[in-house]
């Protein structure tokens, strides 16, 4: 409760600072779009010249890329921390952070929220709700509670991988560099995983589990393929706790290790 | 007076050097890039050998190459000149006795000299040794292509030198800079050849500067591109590289006058 009224005032305060520069408000829902757009093309181009990718066809590759962006949004929105080892670290943020009593990611999380991330959710809910109405899918309310069980434990896989990158500010010196890379990978958890091999697939599902963001739990909803990955899709939100709760306990322990290296 | 501009080339080298642990593990998600968009490629192959006239070793071959270009050209001189931009640390940079966005410059080809001895060729030979690229085997193939990689990140830079300095204008240009990486990254031709576009997409690319970062060396590392039309593609660079200068230095003379540094 107490973190609720917090993340209210973080909130108001996040408006605040926004008002300010405004312009800059549109620029980036806009700039947010094209960017989520372009990656649309790239599967519209791919379907100029194929029928199917691995037995998908482009109605269903589009769909789950509609599914992808919603607890992309989601997860846009909240881990806005792109620059955290460079600003908390380096610079030493950390201190002030922790010399508060609310938890140290909390806080972290709440000071960059960003919420213009969130329409991409809401572009994403279109597409896929019209792929859905294209393809002729039955539709239940249960498929909505499903919907609704898988965006939550995307999100939490996403948050725990997120989390980890980070703290691995806390352990090395170095500014890694290494979450904007982790940008590509994200993106082929949307694509059919029975295309790659066997050492992309398994990492894809088992060790940067990108593959539960996207493709995975949108074929929950789609007609059974031959490998038939929708079985695996209830495992969507157990995956996340066990992600999430990863990432937290690499946080946390990296918190205890941090000796402050700012001035 | 030049010689103060070479040594912010090695001094960056030398910079980059320190801290080349990190581009270590950069190789290797390189490898998976390359590594999936293989794949991908061999399934919208299909069981088809050519699509918009590239045959699938051809293909590998660009994605290899072109992911490997990448990685020598990419630099963040957009985030780096927003980054003093912001803080205000560029009124400093503004009085000291050399040009900024040429210095600039010189670090960001200190860093690609860093990026193509320690990570482009390293990552192209461990490339090389998992997926079947196959190089060319004319040497001056070879020299040509390092010519064009050249002006690769001549554009490259000035394109991120351009949208770094918008941030004169804009508090807060993160929202561009992440656009212009997706874009630089489609329209460049990385992720899919610009041969791949519809009719109408790829008549627009032919009047933008995209092109000829990846798209352009690439094709004509792979061969799809024959030897006799490599002066006529460097002579394209060579043409994008001079236009680009103008809005770099109109943007330049207009922002100096507007710049207003916040706090400090």
């Amino acid at each position: 409760m107490r973190y609720a009224s917090l993340f209210w005032e973080y909130i108001k305060n996040y408006a605040k600072t926004r008002l300010t520069y405004r312009a800059d408000f549109w620029i980036e829902v806009i700039s947010d779009l094209l960017f989520q757009g372009m990656n649309l093309i790239f599967i519209l181009i791919v379907f100029q010249h194929t029928a199917s990718l691995g037995g998908w066809s482009e109605l269903e590759v589009v769909f789950v890329y509609g599914f992808f962006m919603i607890p992309y949004g989601i997860f846009g929105t909240l881990f806005s921390i792109w620059n955290f080892s460079e600003r908390y670290i380096v610079k030493g943020e950390m201190d002030r952070v922790l010399t508060r009593p609310a938890h140290s990611l909390f806080q972290v999380l709440f000071e960059n929220v960003d919420p213009p991330s969130l329409i991409g959710s809401f572009v994403g809910a279109g597409i896929m709700a019209y792929c859905w109405a294209q393809m002729g899918l039955p539709f239940s309310v249960m498929d909505l509670v499903m919907l609704f069980l898988f965006i939550i434990g995307a999100v939490l896989i996403y948050a725990g991988l997120y989390t980890a990158l980070n703290a691995i500010s806390f352990y090395s010196d170095a500014p890694t560099g290494i979450v904007p890379l982790m940008y590509n990978i994200q993106n082929y958890g949307r694509y059919p995983v029975n295309i790659y091999n066997k050492i992309i697939r398994f990492m894809l599902t088992w060790l940067l589990p990108f593959a539960f963001v996207g493709v995975i739990p949108a074929s929950y909803f789609l007609e059974q393929k031959t490998d038939d990955i929708s079985k695996l899709a209830l495992l969507t939100p157990v995956m996340g706790l066990i992600v999430f709760g990863l990432g937290l306990a690499f946080w946390n322990h990296g918190v205890k290790r941090y000796r402050g290296a700012g001035s | 007076m030049m010689s103060a501009y070479v040594d912010f080339i090695r001094i960056r080298f030398l910079m980059m050097l320190a801290y080349r642990v990190n581009y270590y593990s950069g190789i290797i998600i390189y490898a998976i890039n390359i590594g999936a968009y293989y794949f991908l490629w061999q399934a919208i192959y299909g069981s088809q050998d050519t699509l918009a006239g590239f045959t699938v070793p051809q293909m590998t071959t660009y994605i290899a190459v072109s992911w490997m270009a990448r990685a020598f050209y990419f630099n963040n001189l957009d985030r780096e000149i927003a980054n003093e931009i912001r803080d205000g640390s560029v009124a400093v940079q503004l009085i000291r006795p050399y040009n900024y966005l040429f210095v600039k410059m010189m670090q960001g080809f200190g860093e690609g000299l860093f990026r193509l001895l320690l990570f482009m060729v390293p990552g192209l030979f461990i490339v090389c040794l998992i997926f079947p690229v196959s190089l060319p085997t004319d040497p001056k193939v070879w020299l040509i292509y390092l010519v064009m990689l050249f002006f690769s990140f001549l554009i490259n830079s000035q394109i991120n030198i351009l949208t770094g300095l918008f941030a004169f204008f804009v508090e807060n240009n993160e929202g561009m800079m992440r656009m212009k990486r997706v874009m630089v990254d489609l329209f460049s031709g990385v992720v899919v050849p610009i041969a791949f576009f519809p009719g109408w997409l790829s008549g627009i690319m032919e009047w933008l500067p995209f092109q000829a970062i990846t798209y352009l060396p690439s094709s004509f590392f792979t061969g799809r591109t024959p030897l006799e039309e490599a002066g006529s593609v460097m002579l394209l660079q060579l043409f994008w590289f001079l236009l680009l200068l103008i809005p770099i230095w109109l943007t330049w003379r207009a922002a100096r006058k507007r710049l207003f540094v916040q706090g400090g």
